[in-house]
Order: C-alpha cells, then structure tokens, then sequence
C-alpha cells in the first residue's frame, strides 16, 4: 500500500536532485565572476605580503603572485567586455571572499617568519582549493571557447603557482 | 705577354675554389625563434650551432624568462617583449623560467 508512494517520493527526490545539480552549475557570467575574483584576493594577499614580509623569497613570490594575477584578470576583463558578458556575482565568489578576508585579517597580526610562514602555508591551500574548482567545475562548465582557453591558462598558472608556493614552503621549514 | 697557360688557369680556379668553397667554410650564423605563449615554450629550432642566435618571442600575458641552468644565458621576457641570446657553446642546454621554474625548455647546439 504504501510502496507507490515511497516510489513516487523517491522519483520527486531524484527529480529534486537533478534540478539542484542543473541550477547549481555556474553559467559563463558566473564562471568569469568566479575566476576573476579568485585572482583579485591572491593580488590583495600578495600586497599584504608586500606590506609586511621582509624576506627577499617572499617578496618575490609575492610580487610573482600580483603581478601574475593582474595580468590574467586584466585579459579577463578584455574579454567579458568583448563577449559583453557582465560577471555575475554568486555564492562561490561569496565564499571565497569572506574566506579570504579571514585570512587576511589572521595574517595581518602576525609578523616576521611567523607571518611569511602563515603566508605561504595559505598560498598553498588556496591554489590548491582555486585549482580544484578550475579542473572540476569550472573549465568543464564553461560554454564559450575563449573563456575556457583563459581559465587553462590559469589553471596552468596556477598549478605553477602552487609549486612555486610548496618549493618556497619547504624552505621556510 | 699576359696569356696564361690553361694549366696555370685551372690551378688558379682550382685553388680558388679549394680557399672559397671547401666544406669547412664557417657557415653564417643564424637567427631562430621561439614562441612563448599559455605559460610554454615553443618547440626549439632543429639546426642551431654555436654563433647563432635564439630569439625568444613572449606573447603570453605574464612576464617570463629564458634561464639556462648553466649560466650560458639569462633573458628577461616582459609580457609582448622578445629577447635574445647568442649560443656561445655547443651541446645539450636546458633552460627554464625563472619565474614559473616548471616551464621548461631544451636547446641542442651543435658545435
């Protein structure tokens, strides 16, 4: 008796499911606002580091990471304006930020070798974390060719990044 | 009185040609270039000797350079910049970004 409609609440949650999967995939708009806001927050931790790190290996990685990232998103924004796409902000750029700016309030009561540790360490997870999302979610559900072609090369830019940051890391140590 | 003897001619060309097209006459030096685009090198030229130059053209974004590991050469390569050096050794030279050290690239020079 009750089978039919355990099938049936099992069907609208399979239903349910889909419809969650298909609205949760980032379009283009949000794709772009996604990319561009993860190279902005790398730029505002590289000024930080900029700022307050002393230690010549940390500032040039720091310096890499601004002037890097400056160049990738100053392509995208080239872009968008060209595909006249306006980015549009969503909850994954929300998250990033409101991480990020945790961090940067974290690190900016350390200082010294404390700091350029705490800096670095994070730089690697946050890579990591932007490379992920890159390789999984981001390069796969992109529509447009070109947008796709600039988030491979900042997929490349960032895993050179993230190696960058682990060869200065195991320094640091 | 200023008739040469055809033997007397012959040598004379022979031995021009011995000093000005012998085998072992120095060959010109050359230019070749390599693309630098999407954080790579472009593939490196096929017939490069010592005396020839490798201009390194980057076309990418970010600013690059061409590092050997060896000393032999260290080129800055701003964004839209090309830089060059003169191959002053023969052999196998690997060389790599300074910045993106997994950016990698290999020059075989022929002595």
């Amino acid at each position: 008796m009750y089978r039919p409609l355990i099938a049936a609440a099992a069907s609208v949650m399979l239903v349910a499911t889909a419809a969650y999967a298909q609205s949760a995939k980032p379009n283009d708009a949000q794709i772009a606002h996604i990319a561009y806001t993860a190279g902005n927050l790398d730029v505002a931790a590289g000024k930080q580091a900029l700022a307050k790190s002393k230690n010549a290996d940390v500032r040039a990685f720091a310096q890499e990471m601004v002037r890097d990232h400056t160049a990738v998103n100053e392509k995208a924004l080239a872009l968008v304006k060209q595909l006249h796409v306006t980015p549009q902000d969503n909850p994954t750029s929300q998250a990033l930020t409101k991480q990020a700016n945790a961090t940067l309030a974290r690190l900016s009561k350390l200082s010294g070798a404390a700091y350029d540790k705490a800096y670095v360490d994070n730089e690697v997870a946050y890579h990591k974390t932007v490379n992920g999302a890159l390789r999984t979610v981001l390069i796969p559900d992109a529509q447009n060719a070109q947008l796709k072609s600039l988030l491979q090369t900042g997929l490349t830019l960032f895993t050179e990044h993230q190696t960058h940051a682990e060869q200065l890391d195991a320094k640091l140590k | 009185m200023f008739r040469f003897s055809r033997g007397l001619v012959a040598a004379l060309a022979l031995g021009a040609c011995l000093a000005g097209c012998a085998p072992s006459k120095p060959r010109a030096p050359q230019t070749f270039q390599i693309v630098v685009d999407k954080m790579a090198f472009g593939p490196a030229p096929v017939d490069l000797h010592v005396g020839d130059t490798v201009q390194w053209v980057n076309r990418d974004m970010f600013q690059h350079s061409a590092t050997s590991k060896t000393g032999d050469f260290d080129v800055e390569l701003p964004p839209g910049v090309t830089g060059s050096a003169v191959m002053k050794q023969g052999g196998t030279i690997l060389y790599n970004c300074r910045y993106h050290p997994d950016m990698k690239g290999q020059l075989s020079v022929t002595p």
